[in-house]
């Protein structure tokens, strides 16, 4: 402690990044598999039922045998709320991070799948650099919150400026139309992030954001809360089911994140995640 | 759900005639693993008038991009990745004898043509059961363009290795038909 600013030395982040990411990609997070467990006992589908069946028992075989849950470990997204009152040493905050996601991939035997250009196409040989965001949050800790975010899902993602007027049909008609048109590409039964309002950058970001909530968990504000049920609803009408072969899951949860946005505007994305939506967290 | 069918690779053009979308298959026998990159390639190759590192005929094409193998282990999580990136390469494989893929997600339209045209078929495998599917993979090596990594011609030997037909011979696609034939059957009830 100097001056009231806690210490830390950023090999910390780097040891809790490499160890978020190997576990992060063989032990599938508990909200998820709650959700998946009970969506197995509610679908009709005896299809569908079945391989749900398989996700689940994928899981168990992951985190027994150390097996990846999935070949594609993914893009690594960090977000880290950092408490105003820490005071990093020993080196560079984005630089710890990467060294983590460098070190996790290797001694985890994670599949490398970052390009150093997106039209050189290069594999940068470590799946560095993550995407990293940082958002300055009160206090003397540091939140390091890891998603391994698999291309399959991301590539069906879209965002939309509506008109205003659009208002909530218009949210609700372009989600659906999104997750639909994921398809089984999306890897289904997905975890739905939707941003709504901000600016462009910003409604992306809302996104994301939201698919690093725990499942279950709904939004704080009653009309976001309201929102992500219906939307729930909506999707798993689709019809799309487990692995798109048809059924009641389509998607397991639905989440709403907003922020205020222009009077001209009204901004939505949304940002699909597959079924092994994997993501863990630790404070420093 | 209709009954299991059990299928020995290579195929036959009489194999894939006699497969229908929404059948469920089991397949033993050889693969040959190639993704993005390793299609590239090949197709390269080809359009240069060279021979390809590898005999398609007969073959089923596997899309999957491993993690690498702990020791003990053939091989690391091996599911499938989405296809419809490959589509833009599959007509030169076809050409060459290809009888089959494995992949998830749609195929284009053009894609769905030409497996109707060369005597091909679609399998989906299940996405994200990649530690699930390695069980069922005997053996495994890299037999063309090591450098490309997960990305290299790989050698399969599978057992039981479960898929879905979804895109047949008859211009059938199971992708379209089932969440269609979910909401009317759900609609019913």
């Amino acid at each position: 402690m100097q001056n009231g600013l806690r210490e830390i030395h950023v090999s910390r982040i780097t040891d809790t990044i490499a160890n978020l990411c190997i576990d992060s990609c063989h032990d599938l997070p508990a909200d998820v598999e709650e959700h998946l467990r009970q969506a197995q006992e509610r679908e009709r589908s005896p299809l569908g039922k079945e391989i749900l069946g398989q996700i689940l028992e994928n899981a168990t075989l992951a985190r027994t045998q150390m097996i990846p849950i999935c070949q594609d470990t993914g893009f690594t997204a960090v977000i880290v709320e950092l408490g105003q009152d820490v005071r990093l040493v020993g080196g560079d905050l984005y630089a710890a991070i990467n060294e983590g996601v460098r070190r996790g991939y290797k001694e985890g035997l994670l599949r490398l799948s970052v390009l150093d250009h997106p039209l050189r196409r290069k594999n940068t040989g470590d799946n560095t650099p993550a995407a990293i965001h940082v958002e300055i949050v009160p206090g003397d800790k540091i939140t390091l919150m890891l998603m391994p975010k698999g291309g399959g899902c991301e590539n069906m993602s879209a965002l939309r400026i509506l008109k205003p007027s659009d208002g909530e049909e218009g949210v609700k008609k372009f989600v659906v139309e999104t997750v639909a048109n994921a398809g089984p590409n999306a890897c289904p039964p997905m975890v739905v992030g939707v941003g709504i309002g901000g600016t462009f950058d910003l409604c992306a970001y809302l996104a994301k954001k939201a698919l690093f909530r725990s499942l279950g968990q709904h939004s704080p504000d009653p009309d976001n809360a309201r929102l992500e049920k219906d939307l729930l609803e909506l999707c798993n009408k689709t019809g799309l089911g487990p692995a798109g072969l048809g059924g009641d899951t389509t998607a397991l949860f639905v989440h709403v994140e907003s922020y205020p946005c222009h009077i001209t505007a009204l901004p939505v994305a949304v940002n699909t995640q597959c079924h092994a939506a994997r993501h863990k967290e630790a404070i420093v | 759900m209709s009954e299991l069918i059990r299928l020995q690779t290579p195929l036959t053009e009489e194999d894939v005639r006699r497969l229908h979308a929404g059948d469920r298959v089991l397949i033993s026998g050889p693969l040959i693993g190639a993704r993005d990159a390793a299609h590239r390639r090949l197709v390269e190759t080809l359009k240069r008038g060279e021979p390809l590192p590898v005999d398609l005929r007969g073959q089923v094409v596997y899309y999957t991009g491993p993690s690498p193998a702990r020791e003990g282990q053939v091989i690391g999580a091996a599911g499938p990745t989405t296809s419809i990136r490959i589509d833009a390469y599959s007509e030169y494989l076809m050409q060459q004898g290809m009888r089959g893929m494995i992949g998830k997600g749609n195929r284009g339209p053009q894609c769905i043509e030409w497996v109707q045209k060369y005597g091909c078929v679609y399998f989906a495998a299940i996405g994200g059961l990649g530690a699930l599917l390695s069980q069922r993979i005997r053996v495994a090596k890299v037999v063309a363009y090591e450098d490309l990594g997960t990305e290299a011609v790989r050698l399969y030997e599978v057992e039981d290795f479960p898929v879905v037909v979804i895109n047949d011979v008859y211009g059938r696609d199971f992708y379209r038909e089932a969440p269609q034939q979910w909401r009317s059957l759900a609609a019913a009830r």
